[in-house]
């Protein structure tokens, strides 16, 4: 990994935000207090984690991160609707 | 290249700002004390957040000698699309939790309900009759 200098350590800074994020909203999670606030904590979890991964393929310089990030906003968008499903009508597919 | 520098300071700006509107959606989903506030800060500044991370993807994909990179508009759009859709589905789901529990109803709500009938705590301005279901 040959980056230049800003980039490094702006990657780092980023790094370390993005965690606390991460680590803030596993808090709100475990904490609640109703199911729409897990809901909440759990998608803001996974918008945090698509940046955490297109920030990973910037510092390894490999755009193969950027397919798990694609998915990953695919599928938590697919959860978040089935959870809100799940409190509103009591099941996914009826 | 001459231009190096000023993108690479680029780049590094968009990802330092990007993450620090995600740590401040989080924080507020932390500290803001009702549900529909905690909606408010993750779907707004993390997303946006997302959106400045994935614009210095895309300068540094770009810049890279290999072509323009614009598959992180995929993302982008992607979000942006689908944080209303969530966010509402969202504070429907929280409504409905709140009337299942029996506590104080949305304002606009207030209106249509029975004047005539006495509320079971001050608070309240809906019966506790089973009818909020």
């Amino acid at each position: 990994m040959n980056t230049p200098t800003p980039i490094t350590g702006a990657i780092v800074i980023a790094l370390a935000l993005l965690l606390t994020a991460i680590v803030l909203n596993v808090w709100r999670l475990l904490r609640g207090p109703t199911a729409p606030d897990r809901i909440v904590a759990l998608d803001t979890a996974q918008i945090n984690a698509i940046a955490l991964l297109v920030l990973l393929g910037i510092a390894r310089d490999s755009a193969l991160w950027f397919e798990a990030a694609l998915l990953l906003a695919l599928l938590g968008f697919i959860g978040t609707v089935a959870l809100c499903k799940a409190v509103l009508r009591g099941s996914v597919v009826e | 290249m001459a231009l190096r520098p000023f993108v690479d300071w680029v780049i590094a700006a968009l990802l330092v700002v990007g993450a620090a509107f995600a740590l401040v959606g989080s924080i507020g989903l932390v500290r803001l004390p009702d549900f529909l506030s905690r909606l408010h800060g993750p779907t707004k500044a993390t997303t946006l957040g997302v959106g400045a991370t994935l614009a210095a993807s895309m300068l540094w994909f770009s810049t890279r000698g290999t072509g323009v990179s614009l598959h992180e508009l995929l993302v982008a759009g992607f979000l942006f699309l689908t944080a209303p859709a969530s966010a509402h589905l969202l504070a429907k789901a929280a409504r409905h939790v709140e009337r299942r529990d029996g506590g104080a109803p949305p304002p606009h709500d207030g209106a249509t309900v029975h004047e005539a009938k006495p509320t079971t705590a001050p608070g309240s301005r809906r019966p506790l009759d089973g009818t909020s279901r």
